[in-house]
């Protein structure tokens, strides 16, 4: 008689693969073959908790049980342990579902990553997929775009602008033309939630764009991916062709009247695309400008149509939102932010990774509870949160809430939900320069603000390290800075004040330096 | 290891029309060209203006805005080397000092043999850094002696 093989998961996960997840697939097959046992190798997502990675699972009666973090030296042993049906061995973790990082998540937009085989569409449906899209087809546009509206979806991406209200206005556009643009030029430091979605799910993005096209009207849409993703790009360019045959998009969605066609692009290296104007000038094929608004993209937007520009994590809420309704979303959070948010940890901490919740749990719980404090072991000393024109916080700032207005509140911002924590060694002023070097470098060059002041701002920098008249070259700073936030265009030159003054107001004793000595001829 | 065939203008002119039917066709081309030869030769710009009806200058601007774009052919083998701030925070600077008081290789300027180190920022490994991408491969928790072999492993096989 033979056995249904035991499904084993390993994940494919770019984190995952990064530290040994191939070579642990390839010596659990060649492990299993050498012994006989018939094993069904699930290439799964990223569970989220990227310092077990690779984590490998286990299917067993009583649920997944996890391992890890493997290499690939450990499978012989594992297998010696008979871990193929749960047995014990000093990496098994227990039931992934029972582990306390799972347990104390609220995962909507992440419930099916790393549970299911991404690119299987039967898996997908299998869990709960395409339940959101089935109620679209069933609604008209507008009492769709009233759902997400009622929901209290806000923009993902940083700037947090009511979803259902962009959507309103694009639904209320008349042109022959419409678009669906998913902003995925995920560049953020410390942000790595939509690539986790590509890669483990990448279907319920599909979905969420999908149901906006429905809603607004729109027949064509683009994915726009950084280059720098190129297993996300992989993951994502087989989900849609086979989206396309399974007849979920292309001329005619589910055997709707509703047509979607979609396409993924790749960026080319360049952060400013992460803004909405500038990224849909690159997928027009020009260099990447920022546009002045208005007018708005919702109404003239890519190659002058009215466009939907959402971030990756909008669309992913939407499917939850349609199959649950509006108010079980709303339920979720604090205050005007609904929902929940996929919270990234990554820098200098122990137990970095993915973290789906509610808005309203403080950082110091999200870093020194889930995370275990920093990786070296030293003291936690700032903690920048929302990606690199986002504030530097300190030790003493944690208990704030993740929620947009709480952060605003004492000058910082949530923006896609990136947390980067920096240990004692940190040099704040050194910080505070490469906020300006980082602009200068990535500056679309538009307007001057952000083109000149980045450079100026690095050259000021440059004389407060090397402790040149410090009182007098912070007051340039401060002027520098106050000129960036009030006169850029766009919130690259309009931001990275908020980095260098965080930097400067949390930690004076970095700036205050004596001078350098002169280096010796 | 990526190895090139020359830059072929009769090849080009063919991914560039198979590409020309593209709602704004040319990143999706500038991309094709160079992963094709690795990198886009200048020739390139009158192929694509003819093709999409666009000025030499506007596609000049766009293959000269990107930083992915190469306009000379590159070393066979290109580490980009995360140093964006998670990176920062797990000491890819240290990563940068080390490869360079160590091991010779001074990223973005020196071609270390065929190979080149060159800054990126943020590949998405935040809280597995300092990052790494070498031939379309992540790899988490790198130092300099794993880069700058990366490098000698690139020479030894060019």
């Amino acid at each position: 008689m033979s056995a249904a093989p035991v499904r084993i998961f390993v994940p494919i996960d770019a984190a995952a693969l990064s530290v040994g997840a191939e070579a642990v697939a390839q010596a659990i097959a060649s492990e299993a073959t050498t012994r006989g046992l018939s094993v069904e190798i699930v290439r799964n997502g990223s569970r989220g908790m990227l310092w077990l990675e690779p984590l490998v699972e286990v299917e067993t009666n009583e649920g997944r049980i996890a391992y890890g973090p493997v290499a690939a030296k450990d499978v012989a042993s594992l297998f010696d342990a008979g871990f193929a049906s749960g047995g014990a061995h000093a990496l098994r973790l227990g039931k992934t579902e029972e582990l306390d990082w799972m347990k104390r998540q609220q995962r909507l937009a992440f419930e099916r990553v790393g549970v299911i085989d991404p690119l299987s569409i039967a898996d997908y449906r299998a869990h709960g997929g395409f339940k959101g899209l089935e109620k679209a087809l069933a609604l008209t546009g507008g009492e769709i775009v009233e759902a997400v509206k009622a929901s209290g979806l806000r923009g993902r991406g940083g700037a947090g602008f009511p979803t259902g209200i962009k959507w309103k206005t694009v639904h209320d556009a008349k042109a022959e033309q419409k678009y669906i643009v998913c902003n995925a030029d995920e560049g953020d430091s410390g942000t790595f939630a939509d690539r986790m979605l590509f890669e483990g799910d990448p279907y319920l993005v599909i979905e969420g764009m999908t149901i906006a096209a429905i809603a607004v009207g729109a027949t064509r849409g683009y994915i726009y991916l950084r280059s720098e993703y190129p297993h996300a790009h992989r993951m994502l360019q087989r989900a849609i062709l086979k989206a396309e045959a399974a007849g979920l998009i292309g001329a005619s969605i589910l055997g709707s009247e509703h047509a979607f066609h979609l396409e993924v692009r790749l960026g080319a290296g360049a952060y400013i695309c992460g803004e909405e104007t500038s990224l849909l000038e690159s997928l027009e094929g020009k260099r990447a400008i920022v546009r002045a608004k208005p007018p708005l993209p919702a109404l003239q937007g890519l190659f002058g149509k009215p466009t939907v520009v959402n971030n990756v994590l909008s669309f992913a809420a939407v499917p939850w939102i349609l199959d649950h309704g509006a108010q079980a979303y709303a339920d979720y959070g604090m205050g005007r932010s609904r929902g929940t948010l996929p919270v990234q940890l990554g820098g200098n901490v122990r137990r970095g990774g993915l973290i789906e919740l509610a808005f309203g749990i403080s950082l110091r719980e999200i870093i020194e509870d889930m995370g275990g404090g920093t990786l070296s072991g030293r003291p936690i000393r700032a903690v920048q949160v929302g990606g690199p024109l986002g504030a530097y916080l300190t030790a003493g700032q944690l208990d704030v809430q993740m929620d947009y207005e709480a952060l605003a509140a004492m000058r910082a911002m949530l923006g896609h939900g990136g947390i980067v924590v920096f240990d004692d060694s940190v040099d704040m002023a050194r910080q505070a320069r490469f906020a300006f070097e980082f602009c200068a470098k990535e500056s679309c060059g538009k307007c001057t603000p952000c083109r000149i002041g980045a450079t100026r701002g690095v050259e000021t920098m440059d004389r407060i390290i090397a402790g040149a008249e410090v009182p007098k070259n912070i007051a340039v700073l401060r002027d520098l800075s106050k000129l960036m936030t009030d006169a850029s265009l766009c919130a690259m030159g309009g931001l990275t004040p908020m980095p260098v003054l965080s930097a400067l107001n949390h930690f004076p004793e970095d700036f205050d330096r004596p001078p350098l000595p002169l280096a010796a001829e | 290891m990526a190895a090139y065939p020359a830059w072929d203008q009769d090849s080009a002119r063919m991914i560039v029309a198979g590409l020309a039917h593209l709602e704004g066709a040319t990143l999706p081309m500038l991309h094709a060209l160079q992963d094709e030869f690795g990198y886009v030769d200048p020739q390139a710009v009158p192929l694509i203006a003819e093709a999409l009806n666009l000025s030499r200058a506007e596609v000049h601007g766009a293959i000269s805005f990107y930083h992915d774009f190469k306009t000379a052919p590159q070393p066979a083998r290109i580490v980009k080397l995360c140093r964006a701030e998670a990176c920062q925070a797990l000491g890819c600077e240290t990563v940068v000092k080390e490869l360079s008081a160590k091991h010779g290789i001074a990223v973005d300027d020196h071609h270390a043999g065929d190979a080149i180190v060159e800054t990126v920022y943020c590949l998405g490994n935040c809280a597995l850094g300092p990052s790494a991408l070498v031939d379309g491969e992540l790899i988490g928790r790198v130092d300099a002696a794993r880069i700058a072999g990366l490098c000698q492993h690139g020479k030894a096989h060019s």
